[in-house]
């Protein structure tokens, strides 16, 4: 049914796989953490490249070393970026990243370090992201269907205004727009304890809703219980949930759901880092309550946009993929505003209904795809962190 | 409208949330229900910050706090009606 959410349209990049960017990023991906010179290098050398260094891909294996391959390839993979200059310290993991990128279609090109050392694979590197700045700076804008976006939800340094204001405007704004075959993301495996019995009912059928309920409680079991020193009261709400006045893990869970609106279901579970196959819908990502780790997690799935509801002041970003923050506390909006994109505050003086929110946030989410720099990009907030599941061999 | 001092989710909580800055003890707060939009009066009996938690009856020490119309603790030591409520006296049932 036509509603008048339907023939919202935006300007975003097609790319060879038919998804489509609201980004156009040359990007310098490193394999591991000792090619994060050479890459730093290339991009300091090509204006209009961004490097997007990192920690870790060394030594690493098992179900531990797949997700590093996941997160690596779905970042160079998303349609927000153009094209990608892949260096790693050896050629084989180089390789395999780069190969992976190049299932989207889109130009890769691979360098790797050894018997070269840095000189060598920097100059060879700066002549291909030169090549790939003049395509993408050439590239244009095409006019797409709402229907094309792929917008991703984790909220941060919550408190009790989240829960009234910010995240039901995130929800609506699902609501309104996965009618119209968006395809959306959420997820933060740890937040939804002392709410797992509402999520578990929000899948949309009774296999999914046991699927999502056992992965669930194999974190709770494998993760938390196997792990914690302690009662977590001081992990879970955090200090900063604490000050908001958030008091327990449950009262946070119940506002964090706030985010899958009312009537949004999930339609399947995803990895972490993993792409949707089940076509548009919404997917419940496993993964961390860690802003910038969760952020980096659905961007390697896939999502081109991410909403990002905060109470006391979160101020994450990512690389490659615009974070929209909303927020409903006054206070933040008085101390903060240089970091939020959507103010919300009327909620909590009755002089904006969550309806009224949600389209607010919708015309947010259209301006940013059609190229307004958010917040966190003006920022220069550009955080990238790896989820690691354990220690390296 | 008159802005609110202090929102509660639904009718069946018995907690709500402070959403001005600055409120002080002997306030007489609008309370509005979001659910429904009623709204009382209630006095509040400390200062209490912005997104902080004010007790809506009175509570005893073992009761269950609901907000969102659901459970979200244990009381762990008594709150009047109008107190602040908080972890001095309230916890997770979880950990």
């Amino acid at each position: 049914m036509a509603s008048k959410y339907s023939n919202l349209t935006f300007k975003g990049y097609r790319r060879e796989n038919g998804r489509v960017g609201v980004r156009n990023h040359v990007v310098i991906l490193p394999v591991d953490d000792i090619s994060n010179a050479a890459c730093e290098a290339v991009a300091n050398n090509v204006k209009g490249t961004l490097a997007i260094p990192h920690a870790y891909g060394r030594l690493q294996f098992g179900e531990d070393l797949e997700l590093h391959f996941r997160t690596i390839i779905g970042t160079g993979a998303n349609p927000n970026v153009h094209s990608v200059v892949v260096i790693g310290i050896e050629p084989g993991w180089t390789k395999r990243i780069a190969d992976g990128i190049r299932e989207t279609g889109k130009e890769v090109a691979e360098f790797s370090i050894e018997q070269k050392g840095d000189f060598e694979t920097i100059r060879a590197a700066s002549w291909a992201a030169k090549d790939f700045v003049h395509k993408a700076t050439e590239m244009q804008r095409e006019e797409c269907n709402i229907s094309e976006l792929w917008v991703s939800t984790k909220c941060g340094e919550s408190d009790t205004t989240t829960g009234l204001g910010s995240c039901p405007t995130v929800g609506n704004m699902y609501d309104k727009l996965l009618p119209e075959g968006i395809t959306g993301f959420f997820g933060e495996t740890s937040e939804i304890t002392g709410a797992e019995h509402i999520c578990k009912e929000r899948a949309i059928n009774k296999e999914v809703g046991e699927r999502w309920y056992k992965m669930w409680k194999a974190y709770q079991d494998e993760v938390i219980f196997a792990h914690q020193t302690d009662d977590l009261s001081d992990s879970q709400p955090t200090k900063g949930n604490i000050l908001g006045g958030l008091t327990t893990i449950e009262e946070k869970a119940l506002g964090n759901l706030e985010k899958i609106g009312r009537t949004s279901k999930y339609i399947d579970i995803l990895e972490p880092a993993e792409m949707p196959k089940s076509g548009n819908g919404l997917y419940f990502m496993d993964s961390s309550s860690a802003a910038a780790e969760c952020v980096t997690l659905m961007a390697a799935g896939g999502a081109v946009i991410h909403t990002f509801p905060t109470g006391q002041g979160n101020v994450v970003g990512n690389p490659i993929v615009p974070v929209i923050k909303i927020t409903a506390n006054p206070r933040t909006v008085r101390t903060m505003s240089e970091h939020i994109d959507v103010d919300v505050s009327g909620i909590l003086r009755r002089e904006q209904t969550i309806d009224e929110a949600g389209d607010a946030l919708i015309e947010m989410i259209l301006r940013t795809a059609n190229g307004r720099n958010t917040a966190a990009e003006a920022l220069g907030h550009r955080e990238f962190s790896m989820t690691k599941l354990y220690r390296s061999a | 409208m008159t802005v609110p001092h202090l929102l509660v989710h639904e009718k069946k909580d018995n907690v709500g949330v402070v959403v001005v800055e600055g409120l002080k003890a002997g306030t007489k707060m609008l309370c509005v229900v979001t659910h429904d939009n009623s709204s009382f009066e209630l006095e509040v009996h400390d200062d209490v910050p912005i997104g902080h938690k004010v007790a809506l009856t009175d509570l005893n020490e073992g009761d269950t706090a609901i907000k969102y119309g659901e459970d979200i603790g244990k009381f762990v030591a008594s709150v009047k009606k109008g107190g602040h409520v908080h972890t001095h006296n309230l916890k997770t049932k979880r950990w």
